[in-house]
């Protein structure tokens, strides 16, 4: 069992949880992910670590409320035990020096690209960050991001800060008024992973991408998380979860990421109506999302 | 005293749940036998002085020895015996393949039906579990020597290394990376052949020998087996079993719907996906499925689709009957239970519709020429036979490659050129120091008691080494 130590709703629909798992702290490493499993009956999905503390022996993870799973995880309270933690899971990033980095995030990418933003910069990078958010509502740890970046940008898409509603739109800008690009990072939802890799493509910029399949073990035995990369199937899991964003057919990912949207609707009806009270906290729920 | 047995020639028949009624439920197929079968079974035995069955079972269960127990009525003496040599009784009872092991060489054989001995040795390990009372079980553990083991994956030979060195008085910690304990024999083999509650009882019983289980530990991950052995383990026992399943390498099979056999198993089995929406996890069957492959866990992933719901389940296998690697009772099984056997048949691409699901498969059917590198006959395409079955759901059951995870990250750790662990197959010894390896991450996938027979071994090198080493 992993207590809570700390929960907050950073925007709707969007939680930051702290939990105690002291030796995947000590392991945990930039790009790394771990999987969850909140009881009994729960079935096990991946989260992105946000963050860690040796010291403390914690680990912060940055989930949205999708279904059942997740929405049982948002219900717990600070001091409640999660079942199942098992980490750090998949590769960690390639963190070298590169020169000039971009780290685009938004939503529960923004946890995973703060670390990623602190290590590169420890290695030398010129680190510019761009969080994109749907409007200001949306916007969170902007505070944490510039503290680990040279440079930070808003993309807003009620466009409240400024002229670029999304991290790609700023990309394009970027790289058309002739400033150079050694490495692009794109981690938050797919269809904002593929626009970023869509944005640096013509201008042959690498652009690291963290996949977010459906997994199982997580530890590269089921195959669940297969995605085509370059033609060539890989898994999540164990040979990610960052892929080149110029060779992932976003395609593939993507109707598989949804397969199992009925049965997700039907597990969240099921369960929702009995356990009100526990979500009832949450401002700001969730019409339902798609899983992408 | 008994009096000297007749010689019988006929096995008593084990009573089985009806195949229309087991096809939709989870329940365990084959019921056990009950006692007056048992003892008749075991009044087959001809107590014989030179006993085959014993030197046919990788771990040297002394056979003889239970069954007199049984035939004179010392059900706690038969439980003892069998469990010297082997901690899990319940489960080999009932996945060993007996019939090319014990019982082949149960010196009946060479007049009629052999000794049904896995039969047998279930009965015993169930009637342990229904009189607890009558063996003692706790208290077993052995006084501590003060040296330390790790063992890395808690399946059948994880189990067995665990619980051999336990016995032998040295501190074991079992780490398994899954939620629960057990392995493939959680995961994959399914709860109708094997019920979830006899594994945890064996679980439990190697944790009552002191054995220490640590779950959600990915080893290479959360530690790598260099870190355990600078953490104070003596001896690392890798057993993480074969790990990455197989695909068919055809067009379409990232579409939704494609499960590996062990992500179909898993979600079954583990993580009780027949039981939506009460557990979490899903999974899709539809109405027509196609398993590939033709291996006990192809029977397994067939008979567990019909379970699911499936109206029509087809074993796809490209060789023949006489090529078929599952077990003769598993097909048996499969085949009253309604799998749909389209032998010498291979598939060609996967078809799929705009939400990528997939909706066919294009398949052709073979001949078969000369025998190729395995012995079998290889399948050859028959021109012109191309034709396309409508189905909902693919199953590839092809096998497993070795997982990367412990090779990625263990330095000097040689490997074969199938990437599984160079291990000294008498030993279990590894080309590293302290490190030895055994089940499927040495030999590539095979079977529950093979993988215990190695850790046995591997138990006692590790005994004789750290002993030896002061």
């Amino acid at each position: 069992m992993y207590r809570i130590v700390k929960k907050e709703l950073l925007v709707p629909n969007t939680i930051y949880l702290q939990a105690e798992a002291p030796e995947i702290a000590r392991k945990a490493q930039p790009g790394q992910f771990v999987i969850m499993r909140v009881d009994e009956v729960g079935e096990r999905f991946p989260l992105s670590l946000a963050g860690w503390d040796e010291k403390a022996g914690t680990l912060d993870v940055i989930f949205l409320i999708m279904g059942r799973s997740t929405m049982k995880l948002a219900s717990l309270s600070e001091g409640d035990c999660i079942m199942d933690i098992v980490g750090p899971l998949g590769k960690a990033t390639e963190i070298e020096s590169y020169g000039n980095v971009l780290c685009a995030c938004s939503t529960f990418g923004v946890g995973p690209a703060i670390p990623l933003a602190k290590a590169l910069r420890e290695r030398g990078n010129r680190v510019i960050s761009v969080m994109e958010a749907r409007d200001e509502g949306f916007l969170f740890w902007e505070d944490r991001l510039k503290e680990v970046s040279d440079e930070t940008h808003i993309a807003s898409g009620d466009g409240c800060r400024g002229k670029h509603r999304r991290a790609s739109e700023f990309i394009t800008e970027h790289l058309k008024s002739g400033h150079k690009l050694d490495r692009v990072f794109a981690y938050g939802r797919v269809f904002m992973m593929m626009e970023c890799s869509r944005a640096t493509r013509p201008f042959g910029v690498k652009t690291t991408v963290a996949l977010t399949p459906v997994m199982v073990d997580g530890t590269g035995m089921c195959g669940c998380c297969r995605v085509s990369v370059g033609g060539e199937t890989q898994f999540t899991c164990v040979d990610g979860p960052e892929f080149d964003g110029h060779s992932v057919d976003w395609e593939v990912l993507i109707k598989r990421k949804r397969a199992y949207l009925r049965e997700e609707a039907q597990a969240y009806d099921l369960w929702q109506p009995d356990n009100l009270r526990k979500i009832a906290g949450l401002a700001g729920l969730p019409e339902r999302s798609s899983a992408v | 005293m008994n009096d000297k047995p007749k010689l019988n020639l006929e096995r008593v028949p084990i009573p089985k749940q009806a195949p229309e009624e087991r096809a939709t439920n989870f329940d365990e197929v084959a019921l056990g036998y009950r006692e007056e079968q048992a003892l008749q079974e075991a009044g087959r035995c001809i107590d014989c002085k030179k006993p085959g069955c014993k030197d046919g079972c990788p771990v040297n269960v002394d056979i003889p020895g239970f069954i007199r127990a049984m035939k004179d009525g010392d059900m706690p003496g038969a439980v003892r015996i069998l469990k010297s040599k082997n901690s899990l009784p319940g489960i080999c009872g009932r996945v060993c393949p007996q019939e090319t092991q014990c019982e082949l060489t149960c010196n009946l054989i060479k007049k009629g039906a052999p000794i049904a001995i896995g039969r047998l040795e279930r009965y015993v390990a169930d009637w342990e579990i229904a009189h607890p009372e009558a063996v003692e079980r706790g208290g077993q553990e052995a006084r501590r020597n003060g040296r330390r083991v790790a063992v890395v994956g808690s399946g059948p030979a994880g189990l067995t290394c665990a619980s051999d060195l336990a016995k032998l008085g040295y501190g074991v910690t079992l780490f398994e990376a899954l939620h629960v304990a057990g392995g493939v024999l959680m995961y994959g083999i399914p709860e109708f052949r094997l019920p979830k509650t006899i594994v945890q009882g064996e679980v439990d019983y190697v944790k009552s020998l002191g054995v220490e289980i640590r779950l959600n530990h990915v080893i290479g991950k959360i530690a790598t087996v260099d870190e355990l052995l600078e953490q104070g383990f003596d001896a690392v026992f890798l057993s993480p079993g074969a790990g990455a399943p197989m695909f068919l390498d055809i067009p379409g099979e990232n579409l939704s719907g494609v499960y590996s056999a062990n992500e179909f198993l898993t979600r079954t089995n583990l993580m009780k996906a027949y039981l939506f929406p009460e557990y979490d996890t899903p999974i899709q069957v539809g109405r027509r499925v196609a398993v590939f492959g033709a291996g006990n866990v192809a029977m397994d992933a067939s008979r567990c689709a019909l379970r699911l719901g499936a109206d029509e389940v087809y074993i796809i296998y490209r060789r023949s009957l006489t090529e078929m690697p599952a077990r003769l009772e598993e097909r048996e099984n499969a085949e009253e239970e309604g799998i749909i056997f389209r032998l010498q048949t291979n598939p060609i691409r996967l078809v799929g519709d705009e939400q990528g699901r997939v909706r066919a498969v294009e398949l052709y059917e073979t001949e078969l020429g000369e025998p190729d590198e395995s012995g079998r006959r290889r399948p050859v395409r028959k021109p012109g036979s191309e034709f396309t079955i409508e189905i909902d759901t693919a199953i590839p059951a092809l096998g497993t490659r070795p997982n990367p995870i412990i090779p990625l990250s263990t330095k000097g750790l040689e490997l074969t050129r199938w990437g599984t662990v160079l291990t000294d197959e008498a030993t279990g010894r590894t080309s590293k120091d302290r490190v030895w390896c055994g089940g499927d991450m040495a030999t590539g996938a095979a079977t529950v008691i093979s993988a215990m027979g190695a850790a046995r071994r591997a138990a006692i090198d590790i005994d004789a080494w750290l002993k030896g080493s002061g």
